[in-house]
């Protein structure tokens, strides 16, 4: 009787937490069902869950429309180019403010923080301007330095957090190897937090490619990313919704599995030092 | 570990590597079948020339009007073609940001339809070509109008369509007698409402710029919509646009409709509609008046003066919204699918005709549409039917949809709503400079 509770407890909770992820799950599944659907049958009212005219009509008018591995590839480019340019910047900062630190660090850094409470489209005007004088517009390059720009705050503060949590003395220990600045920071520091460093690669990944204010206000034809092909799909005078579930799909499809695969590393990563 | 640090920088480099230059034409599109449809077909124009490719960016139509606006105000040069609409040709043809169009005399500049024409010009000059034009009419299902015994007259006024709303409501059967736009913003709930108001006589502004809310006009109409929206419209009405009540038509979950002429092709095709066969089609309701009682918008093809490619750009201008091409979607994909409401010569076509049973009402309602000072029953000192021309209309009018789509969800009754946009109009017209 006593073995009672905590097993029903047990069962309440692995109950919650399947509603809980079913929740978060739901509009992901909702998106891919209504992408198998014809735009008919996507608004539907009652709507059909399952017991519908399965279609792949909606992607193959995708494909035909679009050119979607330009779009991906540009994606790519931009979330894997601003990630390690992050990275490049992120680690030196984040082990000067761990392990170097003055009496303005903890400002420093709550400033880096503020600038992320700011709403984007209070500088839209200026970068605007900036990126049209120096020719970035509609530019993999400019995209690419300002998504490393945009996300730099995060970086620094998750490197900064998770190289708090090694001990000083083993990087001086290196140092009294005769171990120098660079050394210490790619052959001790590095591996050490490795598990750290590769949650903040993936979240600024995950970050960068789901961008959307700043891909879309900056680019055309030539540099537009996965957020554009999905917007293209919109329209107030029609009906979209299918198609728009394909393109969303197919958006979404590459950094769903790159998080699937990489799952194991995020956890890590983001309780790195929670227990020791 | 250097090798991988060397292999990041190298791919950081190559990030950095700069845009190579295409010869070639940006034009930006909204998303509609018909401007998909020419993206499709353009190969017929890089066909006939062979110097000129063409690159396309496809969005939704705010968000196309924001990243556009924000090109064309820094003259960023981004887009050789834009499309826009009726409401932004006269703005900003008056700023001096699209050149004037000179598309040759094959292109029959006198074939358009003289509202649409005017619509698109300024000072006399035309600064847009129309893609496709169109007006609102009142689609119903004859099916319902029979069982309850109603006959939809030629001229249908606003007590006939509350009566019959009224009439054909049944809401056990889930039938709503009549389903409008109720979604706030500049270009939906109050794109219809202003409409609604111009039938009973009302205007946005007085000759003096003065907003008119607190006149007996705006009253009446918003009474009348409120009313029957509230007594035979859809539940959650206030968040209804043109896609929401397209889909509810659609089902058969509505008698009456009043909407852009192009929902005509919509809910007429068996493939997307439960009620092809039983859709009728009438004009738009008259209040006190018929005057501006339906709407008039134009989707348009416009070169921006900050582009280097004009020469280029007007060609593609000429193909896309010229006789030719009407021939060519005509031989592709049918009569019934070329993009409507901008020539004359398109509605002499008796296989158009055929093709197009809602064909002479949307022409009727195109032409009875006057966006000029003396369309309204009064001297108004703006163009346009729905809109008013001025850069401050947007952000005015979307807040005084917002206070009517509030009566409507029951937030705040239609005397607070019309006293909330008096005041608010009145105060950005002041700060803007027009009442002095």
């Amino acid at each position: 009787m006593a073995r009672a509770i905590p097993t029903r407890r047990r069962w309440l909770l692995s109950l919650l937490a399947w509603a809980v992820g079913l929740i978060i799950f739901f509009p992901i599944l909702w998106t891919v069902l209504t992408s198998f659907k014809t735009e008919g049958e996507a608004i539907a009212a009652p709507p059909h869950i399952l017991f519908f005219h399965w279609t792949l009509e909606n992607y193959a008018e995708v494909q035909q429309r679009s050119n979607y591995i330009e779009h991906v590839t540009n994606s790519v480019v931009i979330a894997l180019g601003s990630t390690l340019l992050a990275l490049l910047i992120g680690v030196p900062a984040a082990w000067a403010a761990a392990f170097a630190p003055t009496r303005r660090t903890k400002d420093l850094l709550m400033w880096m923080l503020s600038t992320k409470m700011m709403p984007p489209v209070g500088v839209l005007v200026p970068i605007y301007l900036l990126f049209r004088d120096w020719g970035l517009l509609d530019t993999l390059t400019g995209l690419t330095v300002l998504m490393m720009l945009v996300n730099l705050p995060i970086v620094v503060w998750m490197l900064y957090t998770y190289f708090r949590e090694i001990p000083a003395d083993i990087l001086e220990a290196a140092r009294m190897d005769g171990a120098r600045l660079f050394n210490e920071i790619v052959h001790v520091l590095a591996p050490m937090a490795a598990p750290g460093i590769a949650s903040t690669m993936l979240l600024n990944i995950i970050l960068a490619w789901n961008e959307a204010f700043w891909t879309l206000n900056l680019t055309a034809a030539k540099a537009a990313p996965l957020s554009a092909f999905i917007a293209s799909y919109s329209s107030p005078e029609g009906l979209f919704w299918a198609k728009l579930s394909a393109a969303s799909t197919m958006a979404i499809a590459p950094i769903l599995i790159l998080g699937w695969f990489s799952q194991r590393q995020l956890v890590r990563g983001l309780t790195f030092g929670a227990v020791k | 570990m250097r090798r991988t640090l060397a292999a990041l920088v190298g791919t950081a480099a190559l990030v950095i590597a700069g845009p190579s230059l295409a010869d070639t034409l940006t034009i930006a599109t909204v998303n509609n079948g018909d401007m998909i449809r020419m993206q499709r077909l353009a190969d017929d124009f890089r066909q006939k020339n062979p110097g000129i490719d063409l690159n396309w960016v496809t969005l939704e139509e705010n968000a196309l009007r924001e990243k556009v606006t924000t090109d064309i105000a820094t003259k960023a040069g981004q887009y050789d073609v834009l499309t826009i609409g009726t409401y932004e040709v006269p703005i900003w043809a008056k700023q001096g940001w699209l050149t004037p169009l000179d598309l040759g005399s094959a292109y029959d500049v006198g074939d358009l339809l003289p509202p649409i024409r005017s619509g698109l010009s300024y000072d006399g000059k035309l600064y847009a070509a129309p893609f496709y034009g169109e007006s609102s009419m009142l689609m119903y299902r004859k099916d319902l109008f029979a069982k309850a015994g109603l006959t939809m007259p030629e001229k249908p006024t606003w007590d006939f369509i509350t009566e019959a709303a009224d009439k054909i409501t049944d809401k056990q059967a889930g039938i709503y007698g009549i389903c409008l736009r109720g979604k706030a913003g500049w270009g939906e709930n109050m794109a219809f409402l202003t409409t609604m108001a111009n039938s009973y006589g009302a205007r946005w502004f007085n000759e003096k710029w003065e907003p008119e809310f607190n006149g007996p006009q705006w009253k009446t109409a918003l009474n009348t919509y409120l009313e029957m929206m509230k007594k035979d419209g859809p539940p959650g009405a206030s968040s209804n646009g043109f896609n929401e009540n397209l889909a509810l038509f659609q089902g058969g979950k509505c008698g009456m409709w009043i909407d852009a002429t192009v929902a005509a092709s919509f809910v007429s095709d068996p493939k997307q509609s439960k009620v092809a066969n039983d859709v009728g089609f009438a004009p738009a309701p008259c209040g006190t008046t018929c005057k501006n009682a339906n709407w008039l918008w134009s989707w348009a093809l416009a070169i921006p003066s900050s582009s280097k490619k004009t020469a280029d750009a007007e060609k593609f201008v000429a193909w896309a919204t010229g006789k030719d091409y009407l021939q060519l979607v005509a031989a592709k994909d049918g009569w019934a699918n070329v993009p409507p409401g901008t020539r004359k010569s398109l509605y002499d076509n008796p296989e158009y005709l055929k093709a197009a049973p809602f064909a002479q009402m949307t022409l009727q309602a195109i032409d009875s549409a006057d966006p000029g000072l003396d369309g309204n029953s009064k001297p108004k000192p703006y163009i346009g039917v729905q809109f008013a021309a001025i850069p401050e209309f947007q952000g005015i009018a979307t807040a005084v949809g917002q206070q009517f789509s509030a009566a409507l969800a029951g937030q705040t009754s239609a005397s607070q709503a019309l006293q909330n946009a008096q005041l608010l109009t009145e105060r950005e017209m002041r700060r803007a400079g027009y009442i002095k």
